[in-house]
């Protein structure tokens, strides 16, 4: 266990990083689109599905239009980092490496209040459900627990265990910050010390206007609709490949699209131009897709389809 | 005698569902062990965050040997038939024994069943109960297909006896039961072995693990009191909290904090919930002005710092909570005191009631309309009614309830309060939800009354009108809540209205609103017209007959006809009669559900409801309170056996005979003495009963009634009715007649059970 506290933002994330390096995970990178949550990761969200083992951790920005403040909330960002973990099957002993990893960043168990409250957690637009808990330190939810029991709609065999950390608020109670653009993003004794908002106040602030004011809407639901006929295009070829013969099915690239009209949604909720009936339709429109990408997943081999399996 | 001990240890059960899986536990197991043939002394269940616990005392140590015997096929049946026999009895043909019967000589079979070890049932039952736990909510983990609540970690499974202690050996998909469990997860992680039930709440109290869900409530309780007093506060009660803190932790310790003084402002009901919602605080506040002052966390940890860290935390977790609160708060206020709330009432105009039921802004116009119409009857302003009405719900869209809804209706009242508006409309804004709960007192003020029923009767009519009526165990839109609110409002205020008026009246204003688009030219002209009526006559027969005939007459001379095809009209005028009979059945229903409570028997109700006037509740209670009182005593009992031979043996006369004995009894017929008292008794009877139930005297109606009990009997003892001479039988079923109608003036006694 590190006996010092972190100094900084980018510490608390290494330190997890090294942590669940240590209990074997593969730490990743983050995936290259904007998504709403570290769950939508293709890491997470199609490793969960099949047979085979995993096991993986990284760092995803993610996205939520609506919680923009223009940089002045203490709390509330448009763009935000979540730290995610995701080992299939869940270990016996998940909760004490999970634990583990609250003592890697500094918070000693003996000296503060842990404790595991229901939560049960559910993504109506990835179809997906589990069981388990917020973690609550002191009072405050530092992270999101689950067993994964469904994803795109397939029941999960093995169940996957999963860790969402939001790394701002869990940093801030760590380094003991009231307001985020406050918090040091790098050491504060580098020679060019940086905070939080002299990395993202102007972001947050162009972003705020920019999704609730400016986003063509007209563009969006286009897009929205692009990303809609697309994917489903991708999935509608045949598995084997005409050029090279070989049996290729496309569910990563179907699934970006998945993702991207996910993104889409968000920003035309933003725009508060969807109405609550509405609401649903696209909600239900977006699990349609990602529905269809976990059932061309669990045709490929990474998860667990073999030409044995399928001839028998 | 054994005695078993059962631990199931997992990861964090949600505290809503413990005490229901220490009761299911218990259940299931000791049902479960009985069926199997084990007799035990006594049972008791326990759950913590991390564990259910079962402990049995005084179990058989095996199940007795049982003994059957079984007739088979005839000794000369087909050899297939005797091998099935002797498959299903698995005996051999030299074990049964040949009987003589009916059918003839048949085999028979004593089929023996041994006793079995408690150990081998208890590990049987433990994992068929395991298996089929009735969790809300379950799920499966790793790689296992077994499902529990959270992850299964362990199972100990011990009988004990002055022997010693054994493991029962079981195993549930690689868990294999041992006597060995955990103690706190953070002050004492390490594994130890028990011998039995007081070994083991021992040392998990050493352990720092109350294994009693109500030893931790009682020290949270006790603890947070002596805080509290230290502090010159005291705690804001709080059982369903205290039952769900109870449930977050294993060692509790309640640690008490001062709330930031820029928060102390806010309204106390604002604080207490915050609180309470998000971060499961108790409240302290300070005696005599009720300023709430304090939160009070339980931790699940003793920390060498006194809890000084942990504290800190939560209080600034509280103070990012707070501070969004008083963002709610001040923004609202400006809404409140600068527009009066005018832009919430606008924006109820887009929140959706119910998809056939419109808006809240319909809603609101329905309530007002109603409320104004009820006003007078209850004794207020029919102005400050409908005033009342129209802002009552207006909190529904303010920032604060959108985050908090259980705050409705008291921040309605705080708002309105700011608002400047009268005290009586504040008041209703928070007093018309009430009654919410069998406990929850109930509106006094006149304006809040008149708001109540009209809140709650436009709910009950409008899911009456679109056939949304609760169904057994479904009661989606808590219907049978709002007409007990009804009822309760209506008696506790001693109100005499005639529920049917207004039962109508709410119908037909839905009615009215459901069919607006379809209906044909002038059918809502008419419907409204029939509306306005009902306030006039008190009842839809009434005015629909009445508006119907005004515009026949008027169509003759050119002025507004009923419209020839009139499908809506016509469909509106069959339904409501029947809707609105519908609807006071339900409210009669909960009624008896109501005054069973008070021990009033249901059929003394519906000898009440049968009566006319049964939509005035409180003449009903009335009158069902005095016939209670009055079937309570030996002459009330007596006279209704009385009553009920007479009654029977007219109906029996009547229905032999072809005819209706009402012509009046005459006394010069009259030939024994205790028929010519039954004569004078009757008489004394009637002059007395008139004028009581003119009087709603129903108590001296009722003690005339039981005076005739002396009288029947003597009658009864004396006389021959079906006398062989035919004047004198029928002269005597005429009588019969008259001590009928003179009880049935009173109440239905023909629907006294018993």
């Amino acid at each position: 266990m590190a006996d010092e506290r972190p100094r900084s933002f980018q510490e608390v994330w290494q330190r997890l990083q090294d942590y669940w390096a240590r209990q074997g995970c593969a730490v990743l990178q983050p995936y290259d689109m904007e998504v709403g949550a570290g769950t939508f990761h293709p890491a997470t969200t199609l490793r969960a599905l099949g047979s085979k083992p995993w096991a993986a951790a990284y760092v995803q920005p993610s996205r939520r239009p609506t919680d923009g403040r223009y940089g002045d909330n203490p709390n509330r960002l448009q763009h935000y980092y979540q730290f995610q973990v995701l080992i299939k099957p869940s270990p016996p002993e998940l909760q004490e490496l999970y634990l583990g990893s609250l003592e890697a960043i500094g918070i000693d168990m003996h000296l503060h209040d842990i404790r595991f409250v229901e939560d049960d957690w559910e993504s109506p637009t990835l179809g997906a459900w589990g069981l388990g808990w917020e973690v609550w330190c002191d009072g405050m939810e530092v992270s999101q627990f689950t067993y994964f029991q469904q994803v795109g709609g397939h029941d999960c065999h093995p169940v996957s265990g999963e860790l969402t950390y939001g790394l701002e608020r869990l940093a801030m109670y760590v380094l003991g910050i009231d307001h985020v653009m406050e918090m040091p993003y790098n050491d504060p004794a580098a020679a060019i010390p940086l905070a939080y908002g002299d990395v993202f106040r102007q972001t947050e602030e162009e972003f705020s206007r920019f999704n609730f004011d400016v986003a063509e809407t007209e563009i969006l639901f286009r897009h929205f609709e692009d990303a809609e006929r697309e994917c489903e295009a991708i999935l509608a070829h045949p598995a084997e490949d005409p050029k090279t013969g070989r049996r290729i099915v496309m569910a990563h690239p179907a699934y970006d699209q998945c993702i991207k009209a996910s993104h889409l949604f968000n920003l035309l909720d933003a725009r508060g131009v969807i109405s609550p009936t509405e609401r649903q339709a696209y909600i239900g429109r977006v699990r349609t897709l990602a529905k269809k990408c976990a059932d061309a997943f669990v045709a490929t081999e990474a998860g667990g389809w073999t030409a044995a399996a399928e001839a028998s | 005698m054994p005695d078993l001990l059962i631990e199931l240890f997992s990861e964090e059960i949600p505290a809503r569902m413990q005490p229901r899986a220490a009761a299911d536990l218990k259940a299931r197991m000791t049902d479960a062990l009985v069926e199997a043939g084990l007799t035990y002394a006594g049972a008791e269940a326990f759950v913590t965050p991390r564990r259910l616990t079962l402990t049995v005392e005084g179990l058989s140590p095996r199940s007795a040997e049982t003994r059957e015997r079984r007739r088979g096929p005839r000794v000369d049946a087909p050899e297939k038939a005797v091998q099935g026999f002797l498959r299903a009895t698995g005996l051999s043909l030299s074990d049964l024994s040949i009987e003589e019967d009916k059918k003839g000589r048949v085999y028979v079979a004593e089929v023996v069943t041994p006793g079995r070890d408690a150990a081998e049932i208890v590990a049987e039952t433990l994992e068929e109960v395991i298996r089929r736990f009735p969790w809300p909510k379950s799920m499966r983990w790793g790689a296992g297909s077994l499902r529990w609540v959270r992850p299964l970690k362990s199972i100990l499974c011990l009988l004990s006896d002055e022997a010693g202690a054994e493991v029962v050996p079981l195993e549930v998909d690689g868990l294999r039961a041992g006597d060995v469990t955990r103690g706190h997860r953070f002050l004492a992680p390490e594994p130890f072995s028990v011998t039995g039930f007081e070994d083991y709440e021992a040392k998990l109290k050493r352990a720092h693990v109350l294994l009693r869900p109500e030893e931790r409530a009682e020290r949270i309780r006790h603890e947070a009191a002596n805080l509290a007093f230290a502090a010159g506060r005291e705690v804001v009660e709080d059982e369903g909290l205290l039952r769900e803190v109870a449930g977050l932790v294993e060692w509790p310790v309640p640690l008490m904090g001062e709330i930031g003084t820029e928060f102390l402002d806010l309204p106390p009901e604002v604080l207490r919930t915050s609180m309470k919602e998000h971060q499961k605080f108790f409240s302290l506040r300070e005696p005599g002005t009720g300023r709430i002052t304090h939160f009070l966390t339980v931790a699940n940890i003793e920390a060498p710092d006194g809890g000084a860290a942990i504290l800190a935390g939560n209080r600034k977790v509280l103070a990012a909570r707070l501070s969004d609160a008083k963002f709610f708060w001040e923004s609202d206020l400006r809404v409140a005191r600068e527009a009066a709330m005018q832009p919430w009432r606008d924006r109820l105009e887009t929140v959706t009631f119910h998809n056939r039921l419109g808006s809240q802004g319909d809603r609101v116009r329905r309530i007002a309309a109603l409320a104004r119409e009820i006003a007078p009857k209850v004794g207020a302003d029919a102005d400050l009614a409908e005033e009342a009405a129209r802002v009552a719900k207006a909190d529904l869209t303010s920032e604060m309830v959108y985050e908090f809804p259980e705050l409705q209706g008291r921040m309605g009242r705080l708002y309105a309060e700011a608002a400047g508006m009268r005290d009586e409309v504040a008041a209703a804004a928070e007093e018309h939800y009430a009654p919410l709960g069998p406990e929850d007192g109930v509106p006094e003020a006149p304006v809040s009354v008149a708001v109540a029923l009209a809140d709650k009767l436009d709910m009950l009519t409008g899911f009456w009108a679109i056939d949304e009526k609760p169904t057994g165990s479904r009661d989606p839109f808590a219907l049978r809540r709002a007409a007990l609110g009804v009822i309760r409002v209506v008696l506790a205020n001693g109100l005499r209205l005639d529920l049917d008026t207004w039962i109508d009246t709410g119908l037909l204003r839905h009615k009215i609103e459901l069919h607006r688009a379809e209906a044909g030219d002038g059918e809502i002209d008419a419907l409204e017209d029939v509306l306005d009526e009902v306030a006039r006559r008190g009842v839809f027969g009434a005015a629909w007959c009445a508006v119907l005939d005004a515009r026949r007459d008027e169509g003759r001379d050119g002025g507004r006809p009923v419209p020839e095809d009139a499908p809506v009209l016509r469909a509106v005028g069959d339904l409501v009669p029947d809707l609105s009979t519908d609807l006071l059945a339900f409210l009669h229903d909960r009624l008896k559900v109501h005054l069973r409570a008070e021990g009033l028997r249901h059929d003394v109700i519906d000898a009440v409801l049968a009566m006319p006037g049964s939509d005035d509740l409180t003449l009903v209670v009335a009158r069902a309170r005095a016939l209670g009182a009055v079937l309570a005593t030996e002459e009330g009992e007596n006279l209704v056996q009385g009553f009920k031979r007479a009654n029977n043996i007219l109906t029996q006369a009547e229905e032999a005979d072809g005819v209706e004995y009402s012509f009046g009894a005459d006394l010069r017929h009259a030939v024994a003495e205790e028929e010519r008292a039954l004569f004078a008794a009757l008489d004394t009877a009637d002059a007395e009963i008139a004028p009581a139930l003119e009087a709603e005297d129903f108590a001296r109606a009722m003690a005339a009634m039981a005076a005739l009990r002396g009288p029947v009997d003597a009658f009864f003892e004396a006389v021959q009715v079906n006398d062989p001479n035919p004047i004198l039988r029928r002269n005597r079923l005429n009588l019969l007649s008259r001590i009928r109608d003179t009880c049935l003036q009173v109440a239905d006694l023909r629907r006294i059970e018993g």
